[in-house]
Formats: C-alpha cells, structure tokens, sequence
C-alpha cells in the first residue's frame, strides 16, 4: 500500500493523551492518514475509538500530544473551526437534526462554506444519494435508521472535507443495509474521498480500509495493512469471532 | 359585551406573557438552563425606557430603542460573564446562579431608582381609547396585540429562513452536532440572549403602558407567569410559548372576571398543573423519540 501514501500525512495524530476529568481514556496514541486513503481504527467497546474522532474533531482536547491537519498544528482550534479546515466527523449516532427538514440537514452540513456553492454540493450529494432527492422536504426523524444514516453521512459531506471521519456508520442498522452503507464508502473512496472509520464491525471495515489501528483500552496495539490484519490470528480471535 | 371586553384585556395581558416567554424558551432551547433573571430584564427595560421619556427628554421611539439596546447589551454582558463559564457545570448550579442574578438586577434596580414606585409616563402607547360600538379599547390594548403578532411573525421567518436562525435550531437540538457543522455555539447562545433581552425590553415598555406603576420588582411576577406559559406551551417552542402566553393572558383575565378577583393566580396555575398531568411536555412540547 506504500504507493499511495505519498509525502506528507494528510492527517498526524502524535502521542495524544485524552482525559475524561481523572479517567485517563487515551493514553498516547500516534496515527496518520495520507490523501486518498481508507484508514480504520478498530476495537472492543470502549476501547477509546470514538474519543480518538472526537479529539481529532476538537470536540475534546488532548491534554498531552498533537493533531496535525496538512502540517498545522490543530492544538486549540475549537470543533466548528476545524470544518473550515478540511475535516468532517459523522458522529456516532447519526445526530441528524431530526426536526430539520432533508434539505434543511444538507444545508446546515455546508454551514462553513459561501451560499452560492451550496447548490451544486446538493446536486452532488443527490446524485450519490437519490434516495434523499426524493425525501428531500421529509422532517429527518421520520426517515428510517438507513436513510438516517445516509443523510448523515451526506450531510457530512457538503462541507466538501478533505477528510472525512465515520464513527460507527453501521450501528444498529439491518445487514442489507450495513452492505449498502459500505458500498457507499467504497464508491466514496473510489471518488477521492479520504476516510477515517471507525467500526465494531471489523470484519466489513478491514474489508474496505488500506490499512488499518487495533485499539485496546486507550492503546494502539497492532496496525498495518488492512488484508494483513484481516488474516491476522490474533485479530480473527478477537475481532473477527472465528 | 363584558365578556368580549374581558376577551381583549385578556389577549392584550397574554401578548405581554408571550413575548416574555418567548425570551425564556428561547434561551431554554438553546442554551438548556432557565433564565430566572429574565423577568428582572424587563423591569431594567421599563426603568431605561422611563427615563429616556421622564429626564432625558427622548421621543417614546427613540425611548424605546435605547431601552432595547441598553437590554440586549445588559442580557449578551449577563450570560457572557455569570453563565458561559458554567456552560459544563451541573444545571442546578447554573439555576442558582440565574436566581443570584434576579436578585442582583432587582437590588441594582433599587439602588439606582429608589423604591418609590414611579408612574410611567403616557406615551402614543396608551394616550387614545378606541370606540367601537358599546366596546372602548385602549390603544395600549391594540398595540400590544398587534407587536406580539409581528414578532411572532419576525421571529418565525427568521428560525426558518436565515441561516442564523436555522444555526440556532441547530444549536437548540444538538449543540455537538452543530458545533460538527461549523456553527460557532457560544455566539449563537449570545444572540440568543440578545434577542430574548431586546424583546423583554419591549415586553417591559408594553406592561408599564397598561399597568404604569414602575418598581424593582416589576418584572418578577410577570416573569413567573410567562415563564409558566412557556412550559404550558411546551418550552422550547416558540409556537409554544406564543399559544401558552395568550392563553395563560386570557385565563387570568376570565378566572378573575367570572370566578373570583383573589384566586385569578390560583385559577392560573392551577390550569398549569392539570395542562401537566395531561400532557407533561406542554402543549406544542414535542416528546422526544429516537429511530433505530
């Protein structure tokens, strides 16, 4: 996978320390993703993935360590700064607004940019998603759990990131749809969409990703190359239920 | 034609509820706390506006636009400075110190102006009594209705046409997500309270002109009672707090007119409480549901 990670990481997570008040949740963790990249981050519940997107994001600070977006040191940028900068988190959850109409969703997604390029985004994202042209004035919290996770997605999206974060895409969603939803981040990848993704679902994340972070209780324990990992020993035991 | 006549009085009252909860819902919705100061604006509001007309010699207009900024400066500078750095703390905290700053307002308020009740000057708001058949309305009354229904009518286009506003809903359902958005949460909040403080110092300039006898604590009632018209109207809503307002408005004026002039508070809250019992997220209160 070295051919494609050329020059300079995109993104450089250096020896991060995260603290929930005394609980010491992540305790120095270094990763990178490089443009045009899938990069997933796996584990057990709790294993910190999540806290992991939410400091790159700026939703929490790191109290030790660096995150470093192109080359700038992202230290103290607060999370709605770190938008206009290239980065989109799709949280956990989903956290659409659910009394916001489609529309009204995708519009808030491109919050940072000029008015007079919104349009086009949406023309973009429609045509990823034809399902949300067609429910496009629908009030979000009557969609289903897929559709809601596809405008979630989508909406993540019209900011135009350079990298995007999904934490979880495929929680509590039925298996056709958890295929669809990783279909969707193939053909986003395929479309020059750099991705971070975390997943409980390891075995259809390793599947998708070029490489890939196990996490274990705040700690990278293995990484590499996605195909490596799949038939990893340890992480079949672990992660993979075989 | 006593009863239209108690009607009207009674959407005029509930106008001036309105627009008070209208201030409390908001900055509940957004900012999630319970703005027990609010009241206590109005009466700052009504104070700079007496002034303006009694000593600085300022037209009711220009009265009742220095009063608005001087409110929406006094609202921005309270929650900058006695809640945003409560923004994490536990909400209890949060509500003492929104009481402290009720008290703080009032005791200001005193010593300043004094104690003596001051009588608010007659202004274009409540100088000419209309006549209509046997019905005679106070300007004040119309006036009143009329500048809650603009408002309610500016303050719903703007939540749903501008991109302020849409930031504000945005902020009011999920303050994580919104901040993922690229939406600055702290200004939103601020602009939240400056909206809420400017209208309490309309609310404060609409109450003096039909009840004229101005004190420190002048705003604390009313602010109780359209405090509990938002949560009658289901806090958060701004639909909400309009429907709550006028109807708690029109329930004190008939409770007093036909049942009985001491329980008119009484019957009020009494109404609150069965409204609860029924339907505990209030009337408009939307219950809140999650799709797997």
């Amino acid at each position: 996978m070295s051919d494609i990670r050329s020059g300079a990481p995109l993104l450089k997570v250096n020896d991060i320390h995260v603290y929930y008040g005394a609980i010491h949740a992540i305790k120095g963790i270094s990763l990178e993703v490089y443009d045009n990249e899938i990069v997933t981050l796996i584990g057990a519940n709790g294993a910190g993935k999540s806290t992991t997107l939410n400091t790159i994001a700026g939703l929490l600070h790191p109290r030790q360590g660096t995150v470093e977006l192109n080359g700038a040191n992202m230290n103290g940028v607060s999370a709605s700064k770190m938008v206009s900068r290239g980065l989109s988190l799709c949280p956990e959850g989903r956290r659409i607004f659910q009394q916001m109409t489609v529309r009204e969703n995708l519009e808030m997604g491109a919050y940072s940019r000029p008015v007079t390029e919104i349009d086009a985004s949406l023309e973009d994202v429609f045509q990823r998603f034809p399902r949300l042209k067609e429910r496009e004035k629908q009030i979000a919290g009557t969609l289903s759990g897929g559709e809601q996770q596809m405008l979630a997605m989508a909406r993540a999206l019209m900011s135009h990131p350079r990298l995007l974060m999904l934490d979880e895409p495929s929680m509590g969603l039925a298996p056709i749809l958890v295929e669809q939803i990783f279909d969707i981040i193939s053909e986003l990848h395929e479309g020059g969409v750099t991705i971070l993704l975390v997943e409980q679902n390891a075995q259809m994340a390793l599947q998708v990703a070029d490489r890939a972070y196990v996490m274990e209780t705040g700690l990278i324990t293995m990484q590499g190359p996605a195909e490596e990992l799949l038939h990893n020993d340890a992480v079949q035991k672990a992660y993979l239920g075989s | 034609m006593i009863f239209l006549d108690n009607l009207i009085n009674g959407l005029s009252l509930g106008s001036i509820y309105a627009i008070i909860a209208l201030g409390y819902t908001m900055v509940y919705g957004i900012a999630k706390m319970l703005n027990f100061a609010h009241g206590d604006v109005i009466m700052v509001g009504a104070y700079i506006a007496f002034c303006g007309l009694q000593y600085w010699g300022l037209p009711p207009v220009m009265a009742i636009l220095v009063a608005m900024a001087v409110c929406t400066v006094l609202g921005v500078t309270i929650e900058g400075l006695a809640y945003r750095p409560l923004r994490q703390a536990a909400s209890l905290a949060v509500l003492i110190t929104a009481i402290g700053m009720s008290y703080l307002l009032q005791n200001l308020a005193l010593m300043i102006w004094g104690a003596n009740p001051k009588s608010f000057p007659r202004t274009f708001i409540n100088s000419s009594i209309l006549r209509v058949g046997e019905l005679s309305i106070s300007s004040a009354t119309i006036i009143t209705i009329l500048a809650n229904i603009v408002i309610m009518v500016a303050l719903t286009l703007f939540t749903s046409k501008t991109k302020m506003g849409k930031a504000m809903r945005c902020v009011s359902e999920d303050r994580g997500a919104a901040e993922l958005m690229g939406i600055n949460v702290n200004r939103t909040i601020s602009l939240t309270f400056a909206i809420g403080s400017a209208l309490a110092a309309i609310a404060g300039v609409l109450l003096c002109s039909s009840y004229p006898i101005l004190q420190p604590t002048t705003g604390s009632m009313p602010g109780i009672k359209a405090f509990t018209a938002a949560v009658f109207g289901g806090i958060g809503s701004i639909p909400g707090a309009m429907l709550g307002g006028v109807l708690l408005g029109v329930i004190e004026i008939f409770g007093k007119a036909y049942i009985s002039t001491e329980l008119g508070d009484a019957i009020v809250f009494a109404v609150l409480i069965v409204v609860l019992l029924v339907k505990p997220a209030g009337l408009l209160g939307k219950p809140v549901r999650e799709k797997v």
